[in-house]
Formats: structure tokens, C-alpha cells, sequence
């Protein structure tokens, strides 16, 4: 009489992990942080940058900590550069506020502070989400935008 | 005919020799209802009785012939016209008459191949069927009775485990191993995935079992996927030399059998879908096909039924081995 097999269950054999890769620091560290926004220049030709420091671990950035400073548009040319040449769904940028640049505004419009912050935490979401990608990662467009102190607009996009 | 009360109907049942005994089983119909069908298998003899009742006692019923058939049949759903039928066997009954009283046929299929096991899907259905008919001149009477057939392995000899090493270069390197290739429908998946290196943010990782029916040739083949299951194996961030362990028990989850090109016409497949999704929900898988099959536990005696009647159906009936029917049970 054959009795119903109990189905063997153990655990597959695996390797000792290394105590120096379990305590040791991750491999995956990846930080930027937006913030410290100025509004430069006069009148009509004002504008807000905001510091763009990365900290990081990753080999693929030639830099570990690096901070530059970047405004709005540089964000869109960012976005439209990846959305052009790498095959990612690009996640989307805090609005462009169009009509907080019309006059006759009660409030300061695109210089309100509470507009700066909610700005501010889009862009630096926006750069978290697509840095962690590993595609993105090898675009030179996003090396450029973090690492390089400006950007050439006239640059030869292509991989790193 | 039964025009005002004139003429004569009569009502058709089948009833099988062995219903007391049988086994019953429960089967999705292609509505979703889960209804309960008599259990055979391929080489058992189908045998009953067909029972013909007629409406107006002492009224004739005129006929063109009594017969029953029994079949076995592929439906498409988007070609519902035509059935491919594999398995055709007919009995008559009555020659074409008249009954003066309710009667009853006895019937018997004799040790019936039946290939294939009985599958309702999205896109296709197979079944096995005993169909009863009273010809009469302007409409039929008839009664179907489905089955459900229920095709049984064995442990396969060769059932290598499948070990592989994927990922994407500089970010993610895993390798996944799973015990075995072939597992029966009530087995346990026993595995592992090892992390070689991980330069992305996990968030968590899962296995999938995915089931993808295939129906049509050519140029029009349809794949319909469904995810039977997902059942997460971590929570959290792993590291360099991390091994995470996989324990699916297979029992929980409706599956069928792998079935491969059933008659040319449909397939069905099950795939094993590891996931990992990291911290901005961007998802990493790997999917690796099993084979699934069908255990059938063999209670009393050492020798399977099945092989009683196969050696049966190639022998002559005074060699037919003189032994009372063996219980046996479908670990279903």
C-alpha cells in the first residue's frame, strides 16, 4: 500500500553570506536634494535656481557629492532629453504655472513662496524618481544635469 | 409532434451503471458556475442506461431511430460552429419504430479512449459528452450528459532543477534557482534566489504563477494570460549574498495540467513570474515555464487500474483478468 508522499520542503542549499556584505554599507545609496531656492536678477528677467546636491555610492556617477545649481527649464530640458532618446516613461514635472506669470496677480505670483515650495518638492521627486533608474542612468543628458557645473545645450547626447 | 394534446413526447435520460460508485468532481462551466460531473478516465468503460418516458402512456411514439453517442470535443469560442470532434462513437439503440411503453436501453462503450483531459478556458473548451437521441420527423428529442476526464503521469524521470543567473548589467544581478521543472498539481515549489548584486532600491519581491492559454494556428493565435497567483517572498531591502527562500505550495490554486497543442488546436502553459519592484514601483521579472501534471494515488492494490485495462483492451475477452474493479483515487 503506498501512503501519500509528505512533500519535501526544506530549504535549497545557499553560500554563507559575508558578515562585511551584510553590515556593510549598501551598494544602492543614492540622494539628491532640492532646495535652497534664490530668485536672481531684476524685473521681468527674474528667475529661481535651486541647489542640486547629489550624494551617492553608485559607480556609474563619476562624482560621489556634488552640488550645482539648477532653475525650472533646466529640469524640462532634462525631461524632454530622456523622453527623446532613452525608451523610459519619464515621470512628470511639477507644473509650468503659466498663468501665475500673467499680471495683475494678487499674489507675487511665480515667486510666491508657498508656489517655490511645492515647486521645489515636485523637482526634487522628479530627479529622486528618474536618477534611480537604471536607463536613465546611462543617458550623458542626466550626468550632464547633475555632475557638470552648467549645461551645453549644444551637447552630443548619446549613453555614458 | 404534440399539437393540443395530440400526438406523442417522450422524455430521454442517461443514467450510468456505475453512478452509485463514482467518483464526482467539481468543474467550472463557461459561465464560472461550479457544477459536479461524473470523474472517468482515459480507457474506463462508459455503460448505463438509457431511459425513453413517454408523455401519454398508451400513445405511440413514432420514431426514426434511437441511438447514443458518446464524444469527445473541441470548442473555439470565436468559432462556435464548428466542433472538432476527436473522439465520435455511436450505439443504436432502436431501429426506426414506434414504442408503445417508456422503455430502457442498456448501453456500453467499451474501455473508451479518452486523450485529453477536460478543459474550460477563456478562448476555448474541451469536453466529453454522452449524447441520447430520439430521431422523430420534424424535431429530435436528445439529452447530453457531460463528463469530466481527468488525465493522470506519473513522476517523470528526468525533472532537473532550473538554476539560472539574470539581471541587468551593473545594477541588479540575481541568480534563481527552483527545485524542479515538472511539479504535480498538489507539490510544493521549493526554491531560492540569490543576490549577487544590487545597485537599485528594493522595495519587495514576488512569484507570480502565470497561466497562458493559446488557442489558434498561424497567423491568428490568441494568448490569453491570467495570474493565478502572487505570493510575495520578501519585504525589504536585500544586500550583497543575501539568499531568499521559496516555499509555494501548489495546492491552494486552481491549475489544470500543462496541456501542449491538445489536438493542434490549443495549448495551456504555466509560467513561474518572479517580480521585483523596487522603491519607485518600477518592476524586474523573470519568467521560466514549468510543466504542471496531474498525480493519481493509487489506494489498495500495487497495480494501476489503468494498466489492468490497457493490457485488457489488446485482449481477447476470455483472457480479460479475473479480478474485482480496483478502487482508485485521483489525488484531486
Amino acid at each position: 500500500m503506498s501512503e501519500p508522499t509528505v512533500a519535501d520542503t526544506r530549504r535549497l542549499n545557499s553560500k554563507p553570506q559575508d558578515l562585511t556584505d551584510a553590515y556593510g554599507p549598501p551598494s544602492n545609496f543614492l540622494e539628491i536634494d532640492v532646495y535652497d531656492p534664490q530668485t536672481v536678477g531684476v524685473g521681468r528677467n527674474r528667475f529661481t535656481t535651486y541647489e542640486v546636491r547629489m550624494r551617492t555610492n553608485l559607480p556609474i556617477f563619476k562624482m560621489k557629492d556634488n552640488t550645482v545649481r539648477r532653475r525650472y527649464s533646466d529640469f524640462e530640458w532634462l525631461k524632454n532629453e530622456l523622453e527623446r532618446d532613452s525608451k523610459i516613461v519619464v515621470p512628470p514635472l511639477p507644473g509650468k504655472a503659466l498663468k501665475r506669470q500673467l499680471p495683475f496677480r494678487g499674489d507675487e505670483g511665480i515667486f510666491d513662496e508657498s508656489f517655490i515650495e511645492e515647486r521645489r518638492v515636485g523637482l526634487e521627486q522628479f530627479i529622486n524618481r528618474i536618477a534611480g533608474h537604471p536607463l536613465a542612468q546611462n543617458e550623458r543628458c542626466l550626468h550632464m544635469f547633475l555632475q557638470d557645473e552648467s549645461i551645453d545645450r549644444n551637447y552630443v547626447p548619446g549613453k555614458v | 409532434m404534440s399539437f393540443f394534446g395530440f400526438g406523442q413526447s417522450a422524455e430521454v435520460d442517461i443514467v450510468l451503471n456505475d453512478a452509485e460508485t463514482r467518483k464526482k468532481v467539481e468543474h467550472k462551466t463557461e459561465d464560472g458556475k461550479k457544477d459536479k460531473y461524473f470523474l472517468f478516465y482515459d480507457g474506463e468503460t462508459v455503460s448505463g442506461k438509457v431511459n425513453v418516458t413517454l408523455k401519454n402512456p398508451g400513445k405511440r411514439l413514432e420514431h426514426y431511430g434511437i441511438k447514443i453517442e458518446f464524444i469527445g470535443q473541441i470548442e473555439l469560442y470565436y468559432d462556435r460552429g464548428n466542433h472538432h470532434e476527436f473522439v465520435s462513437l455511436v450505439k443504436d439503440l432502436a431501429r426506426p419504430g414506434e414504442l408503445t411503453n417508456s422503455q430502457s436501453f442498456d448501453f456500453e462503450f467499451t474501455h473508451v479512449e479518452k486523450p485529453y483531459e477536460t478543459y474550460t478556458g477563456q478562448n476555448v473548451k474541451l469536453r466529453y459528452f454522452l449524447r441520447a437521441t430520439i430521431s422523430r420527423r420534424l424535431n429530435d428529442v436528445s439529452k447530453e450528459m457531460d463528463i469530466v476526464v481527468h488525465t493522470l503521469s506519473t513522476y517523470p524521470e528526468l525533472n532537473s532543477s532550473i538554476k539560472m543567473e539574470v539581471g541587468i548589467e551593473d545594477c541588479l544581478h540575481i541568480e534563481f534557482e527552483y527545485n524542479k521543472s515538472k511539479y504535480h498539481l498538489k507539490d510544493v515549489i521549493v526554491g531560492k534566489i540569490y543576490f549577487l548584486l544590487v545597485r537599485i532600491k528594493i522595495k519587495h519581491m514576488e512569484i507570480d504563477i502565470i497561466k497562458r492559454e493559446t488557442t489558434g494556428t498561424g497567423p491568428s493565435v490568441y494568448h490569453e494570460n491570467d495570474t493565478i497567483a502572487k505570493y510575495e517572498i520578501m519585504d525589504g531591502a536585500p544586500v550583497r549574498g543575501e539568499s531568499i527562500p521559496i516555499r509555494l505550495f501548489l495546492a491552494g490554486y486552481e491549475m489544470t495540467p500543462t496541456m501542449r497543442d491538445i489536438n493542434k488546436k490549443f495549448s495551456v502553459r504555466y509560467y513561474l513570474n518572479l517580480v521585483l519592484i523596487d522603491e519607485e514601483e518600477r518592476r524586474y521579472f523573470k519568467q521560466q515555464e514549468i510543466t504542471l501534471w496531474r498525480k493519481g494515488d493509487i489506494v489498495r492494490r500495487s497495480m494501476s487500474q489503468q494498466a489492468t485495462i490497457a493490457s485488457q483492451r489488446f485482449e481477447s475477452p476470455s483472457e480479460r483478468v479475473q479480478e474485482p474493479a480496483k478502487e482508485k483515487e485521483d489525488s484531486s
